[in-house]
């Protein structure tokens, strides 16, 4: 640690670091252009020059590096002129087409000049212009914005490992381009239009598509790969627009693969958005309610044995699960979700993840990569090989196809038997391995699809053994998966135990079964399948939507909350960007619904519902939901955390604060930490979370929360824990029972009773249709309520009852879904019937 | 005046050819094993002894700058030699390469010695194609006499010399961007710290000399330091090879004392000022990267480094540029500005943008399109540059019209409003 000064405040920051770092831990900003965290250092732009005590000249604090007692200014006015200066400089041969720039509104450049430019420009004369270079059909360049930062060329050269970018020329003639205008040949390449701190490169799809402060931003996951990328999805209403990366050290840093970026085009064109039945060999327009009851008529009418479920790669965990349950209940055996075939019948989660987790690349000192080209098939983690390859010089092989994979590697061949040579001490590469303190191998997904992949997977694991690949806090034996939705999966167990695919599509060409259930599979070849019926659950015309029978429309991953398991076993929450176009549906809603046609007494109103089921039956799971950063769950955690502190300078003796609880007094410091932890909740959390809340009415307000509910409740919000209100007791008492023992149905109406006949509670899209909902009574009463005059497709969440006829002919007891719905079903077949 | 069995360089004019045997003839690699015998820090010891300051227009002293290199680092270390003479109006290093390369590799084996260095690289400005030839010649006739190579010399050092063309870009005479081309890659200075001597050449300790510096190390070491020291005054001591150049009769490289007076130097080796001394107007005294001075001040100043820079000039490069009274000042500086944003690598904002900016108001000026807040904007613009810049262009290009401005201004200024009048 070393002692500096900045700005006369003392700090103390750790050795090796620059100036620059030094003042960002003081909380000082230092306008900067080139620097850039994860890049080499250019010191270039001369924007973060500082004043150093004892230094003749400003100092670019982003190269220096820090010594003990140095004394920094950045406020004097020689940094105020020296800022003033390189602004002015950059801005001579600028072209401040602002107004026509896709960078404006998020331009470095733009801030900058506001923040620290100078007041007017002094250049008279004729500003330089530079031809258009062309970057292929990613990367749009207006080369005349350009700053010379060269963060591109950096990036190319040392994150994306293609030495391609560069500048030619000298001086003011200095000009960006790859060599002879050739496209980047990087799977990483659209990043430099994130680095770029102005509008020189920008994204061609995106061009002139929208300004950044129209787009909705919310932070999601990419399923493009298994590995599961924290992305931001930027939507102009219905439409995405744009995909960016978001921070996660543990994942992908700060980089997407292009993949991730530009597939969000793909969400716009040959969208499913009705359900579809095939009828004389055509597919025709039909209702869900249709569907549905076809569907329960050709399950019904097919033997178990006769059914087979095919799961796709993007299913979220939240759908596998439903998907297994739902084989489950109807002893449906023939489930797979292994597409590329995979064979092994794994007993254990760590025999298919990446278990060292993409973090572990950082640390590992020798990797066997066997079967995979991580380049294309985990751009992100190949470029974190690269940076360790780079920064450590550790060895790594390849057994495989030999490609570029942008970083040196030892190429032993493709050939499966030089695991039993490495095993027997034949190859030049087992020294490097044996001799490795954190080895790691990495399995790629084409051994585990050949005849012979048993064997070699045993072999494999014998591995794991010999080369010390396990120990007390290291997991070197990592899979790479390919799916995003494959770890989620294979957690499910939505595998048939020692067949794989490649045997059930056999099956279905003998003719074993007469329906099969494709829940988004499109790898799977459909003319083996010409003996069944097709039901295909996706979001696009794709190859599994050509081949069916019925089509059940569903949602893409920007248009659902979800969770998405990746290739480490990374747990991580989805949210919903946009929502599903036309009539369809989210995935885990449209197999719930489907359960209600088969009365299968699910009961599940709400996602939620479905995740604590899951989480019960896999606790695992919430553990590692809960390490995530995101959700809503960890942020409730953290402020349960902080009030255990608060509590803890509580100094009542246990017998006081019982009675003062009992008694309703409340201590002034209970109700402040109270106040504290409501403000901070709220606040933290996102959009959608919020609106989950909203729709459980949580006030918003602490003097609304404490009139309701007093200050109790805080915990409500703050563990979702079951945590009794007042009124609700009383509500349970006057139907003579104990709040705990109400069905979820009959705690909603506690809610909407509340609410002066608000129908919150039960007008909740899940069992919402068109056609009406269903309400309950005080005495557990369904009433079949039908809309006057609502657009239903406007999802107001505050309808009154006035807004409904109730149909007083048929009242039924009923306390769960299944009930509900069937009174639905009931009312819908006599309405229909005295209408005809 | 320098005697002549004091000068170092007895064949800069090339009265004799520059052949090994020619050399050896003046005393050149006599005994050298002997030198190399008495150890390394004799060799530094003596450098230090000698006050010799770097030729190449900084004036570091080089002995303190030799002992910044590891000694026992587990690096290789580099010895490059700065011969990318490209400074307008410097054309010293060009004559000692002609005329005297076994001088500058004789050198060169020593001072390696003395820095731990078994490789030395010799990066040579592109345009001097003759000059490599020759030095390629006398490095082939040094290899073939045993002199260098393995156990050069009979010393047991083992040595090599590789000699690098450059491809003709002033920016690369900057000790660190001469790296990068040495390296192959795009001429352009790098971020310091870390200096040469600790991370240099692919990331080794290494030092970079002038040639000239370099070249009288043979001589010092058989001399004595001490010797080296008795000519100039303190800190500005030696002798030194002068490029006098532009309105003098008789335009002449000449090794002479430091601290000699400018105008006894120009008028006893240049034949005097074209027009006689009062028709002087200004000097640059070092190379287009100094100021320039008026007259008044080159009647008494003397040529060393400590004396220029007290009347806000510099020793630089030792180049001086004569100018008489049918010069435009502004046209010369602004030929000067042209030449620095020609040759502006383009790496850092100040220099990039600046440089074509000062010659662009430069010519308005000269073209008399001009008012005096054109010239305080002019000045800002160059405050604006200097000492922002990763580099020492910047200050390079902004000096020389600092200078200009700073005796000239009023002059300049008259001119403007008669041409506005006209």
């Amino acid at each position: 640690m070393a002692k500096v000064k900045i700005n006369g405040s003392e700090i103390e920051v750790s050795d090796g670091m620059t100036i620059l770092q030094a003042c960002e831990e003081a909380g000082i900003e230092i306008p900067r252009f080139c620097y850039h965290d994860r890049l080499s250092i250019a010191g270039n732009c001369r924007m973060c020059l500082v004043d150093v005590e004892g230094s003749p000249k400003p100092v670019a604090s982003c190269a220096m590096p820090i010594n003990e007692g140095m004394s920094i200014h950045t406020n004097t006015q020689s940094v105020k002129k020296a800022r003033e200066g390189v602004m002015e400089f950059l801005l001579i041969n600028h072209p401040l087409d602002c107004p026509v720039c896709d960078q404006g509104g998020e331009c470095d450049l733009q801030d900058q000049t506001i923040a620290f430019g100078p007041e007017n420009s002094r250049f008279e004369e004729n500003k330089r212009a530079v031809e258009e270079k062309h970057m292929g059909p990613l990367i749009k360049t207006y080369m005349t914005r350009c700053i010379h930062c060269t963060r591109c060329i950096r990036f190319a050269d040392e994150v994306a490992g293609v030495n391609q970018l560069g500048a030619v020329n000298r001086g003011e003639n200095m000009e960006i381009t790859t060599y002879l205008e050739k496209t980047l040949d990087s799977e990483l390449s659209a990043n430099i239009v994130d680095l770029c701190p102005v509008g020189a490169l920008t994204s061609k799809p995106y061009q002139f598509e929208a300004r950044p402060w129209e787009l909705k931003k919310t932070e999601t996951i990419d399923v493009m790969d298994a590995v599961g990328s924290n992305i931001r999805v930027d939507t102009y209403g219905w439409k995405v627009k744009r995909v960016l990366p978001v921070l996660n050290e543990d994942i992908n840093e700060e980089w997407i693969s292009d993949k991730t970026r530009y597939a969000c085009d793909g969400l716009l064109n040959q969208r499913l958005d009705t359900p579809y039945i095939k009828k004389n060999n055509k597919l025709e327009q039909v209702s869900w309610g249709e569907t549905f009851s076809q569907l329960k008529k050709l399950v019904m009418d097919s033997d178990p044995d006769e059914i087979a479920f095919l799961v796709g790669d993007f299913i979220d965990l939240e759908t596998s699960y439903l998907i297994k349950k739902l084989s489950e209940d109807l002893s449906i055996k023939a489930v797979d979700g292994r597409q590329e075939g995979c064979k092994v019948p794994f007993n254990h989660r760590s025999q298919f993840l990446f278990n060292s987790k993409i973090k572990g690349i950082d640390e590992t000192d020798c990797i066997l990569m066997i079967g995979t080209n991580t380049r294309e098939e985990a751009a992100i983690i190949n470029s974190r090989i690269r940076k360790r390859v780079i920064s450590s010089n550790i060895p790594v092989a390849l057994i495989g196809k030999n490609v570029d994979l942008t970083y040196k590697y030892n190429h032993l061949g493709d050939d499966i038997n030089i695991l039993i040579d490495l095993l027997n001490e034949k190859n030049s590469f087992y020294k490097k391995l044996i001799n490795a303190s954190k080895p790691m191998i990495i399995i790629g997904q084409s051994v585990l699809n050949r005849d012979d992949s048993l064997q070699i997977y045993s072999l494999l694991e014998t591995f794991t053994d010999k080369f010390n690949l396990i120990q007390e806090d290291w997991n070197g034996f990592n899979v790479l998966q390919l799916a995003a939705a494959r770890a989620g999966i294979l957690e499910m167990g939505l595998i048939q135990k020692n067949k794989s695919v490649d045997d059930l599509v056999a099956d279905a060409e003998k003719g074993k079964f007469k329906l099969v259930f494709s829940f988004g599979a499109d790898e799977i070849s459909y003319e083996n399948f010409s003996n069944c019926k097709i039901v295909y659950m996706g979001t696009h015309g794709d190859r599994g939507a050509n081949a069916a029978d019925f089509i059940l429309p569903a949602a893409a991953y920007t248009e659902k909350d979800a969770i998405f398991i990746n290739t480490e076993g990374r747990v991580q929450y989805a949210n919903k960007a946009s929502f599903p176009p036309g009539e369809a549906r989210e995935d885990w809603k449209i197999i719930n619904q489907f359960s209600e046609v088969l009365e299968l007494k699910w009961s599940f109103l709400e996602l939620y519902d479905v995740r604590d089921e899951m989480f019960a039956k896999f606790p695992h799971l919430k553990e590692d939901f809960n390490d995530q950063n995101n959700g809503l769950v960890k942020i409730i955690d953290n402020k349960a955390n902080e009030e255990v502190e608060i509590i803890n300078k509580d100094t009542r003796s246990s017998q006081e604060k019982k009675n003062d609880t009992i008694n309703g007094n409340i201590k002034s410091f209970e109700e402040n930490s109270a106040k504290k932890i409501f403000n901070t909740a709220w606040a933290d959390l996102n959009d959608r979370q919020r609106e989950y809340l909203r729709k459980y009415n949580y006030p918003e307000t602490w003097s609304e929360f404490t009139e309701h509910y007093g200050f109790k409740v805080v915990n409500d919000i703050k563990k979702k824990n079951n945590v009794v209100l007042p009124y609700e007791d009383q509500y349970a008492n006057s139907i003579g029972k104990a709040w705990n023992d109400l069905t979820y149905n009959q705690k909603k109406w506690a809610y909407t009773k509340r609410n002066k006949n608000n129908l919150i509670g039960l007008a909740d899209d899940a069992n919402f249709s068109p056609d009406g909902i269903v309400v309950l009574n005080d005495n557990q009463e369904a009433y079949y309520a039908q809309p006057k005059e609502i657009n239903f497709k406007i999802k107001n969440l505050s309808f009154s009852i006035e807004d409904f006829y109730i149909n007083d002919s048929i009242t039924r007891h009923s306390s769960t879904m299944a009930e509900c719905s069937r009174a639905r079903s009931e009312v819908r077949s006599s309405v229909t019937e005295k209408a005809s | 005046m320098l005697k002549e069995k004091d000068k170092i360089f007895t064949n800069l004019f090339g009265d004799e050819p520059f052949h090994l045997k020619n050399a050896q003839a003046r005393g050149d690699w006599d005994n050298t094993k002997e030198l190399i015998k008495k150890g390394r820090e004799w060799i530094i010891d003596e450098m230090k002894k000698s006050e010799l300051r770097g030729r190449g227009g900084a004036g570091f002293p080089t002995g303190l700058k030799w002992s910044f290199m590891p000694k026992d680092s587990k690096l290789t270390n580099y010895l490059v030699v700065n011969a990318d003479e490209s400074e307008p109006g410097t054309c010293k290093d060009r004559d000692m390469i002609r005329n005297e390369p076994h001088k500058l590799i004789e050198g060169c084996l020593l001072a390696s010695f003395a820095m731990n260095a078994h490789t030395c690289y010799i990066y040579i400005r592109g345009e001097y194609f003759n000059e490599a030839v020759v030095l390629q010649k006398a490095i082939d006739e040094a290899y073939d006499a045993g002199l260098i190579g393995k156990n050069a010399a009979k010393s047991g050092w083992d040595f090599d010399i590789f000699l690098h063309r450059g491809a003709g870009a002033y920016i690369c005479g900057e000790e660190t961007a001469l790296l990068e081309s040495l390296e192959g890659k795009k001429g352009q200075p790098r971020l310091k710290p870390p200096f040469p001597a600790n991370k240099g050449l692919y990331g080794s300790p290494t030092t970079v000399n002038n040639v000239e510096t370099i070249a009288v190390v043979p001589t010092i070491l058989r001399r004595g330091g001490e010797w080296f020291s008795s000519f100039g005054r303190p800190k500005n001591t030696g002798t030194k090879v002068f490029c006098i150049s532009g309105h003098v009769n008789n335009p002449c490289n000449i090794e002479e004392e430091m601290s000699i007076p400018l105008r006894e130097l120009v008028e006893k080796h240049a034949g005097g000022v074209t027009g006689g001394w009062d028709n002087l107007k200004a000097v640059i005294p070092g190379g287009s990267s100094v100021p320039l001075i008026p007259k008044s001040t080159c009647d008494t100043v003397l040529m060393d480094f400590d004396s220029l820079s007290a009347v806000k000039s510099g020793l630089g490069t030792a180049a001086v540029i004569v100018m008489d009274k049918s010069t435009d000042l502004v046209k010369a500086i602004s030929k000067l500005s042209h030449f620095y944003k020609h040759e502006s690598c383009g790496q850092c904002t100040p220099c990039r943008e600046g440089t074509g900016w000062m010659w662009r108001m430069m010519e308005k000026i000269g073209n008399g399109h001009a008012s005096s807040n054109d010239i305080d904007k002019l000045l800002d613009v160059t405050k604006q540059i200097e000492g922002h810049t990763i580099c020492a262009l910047g200050d390079a290009a902004a000096w020389p019209i600092q200078g200009l401005f700073r005796h000239f201004r009023d002059e300049i200024e008259e001119q403007l409003k008669k041409t506005k009048a006209a």
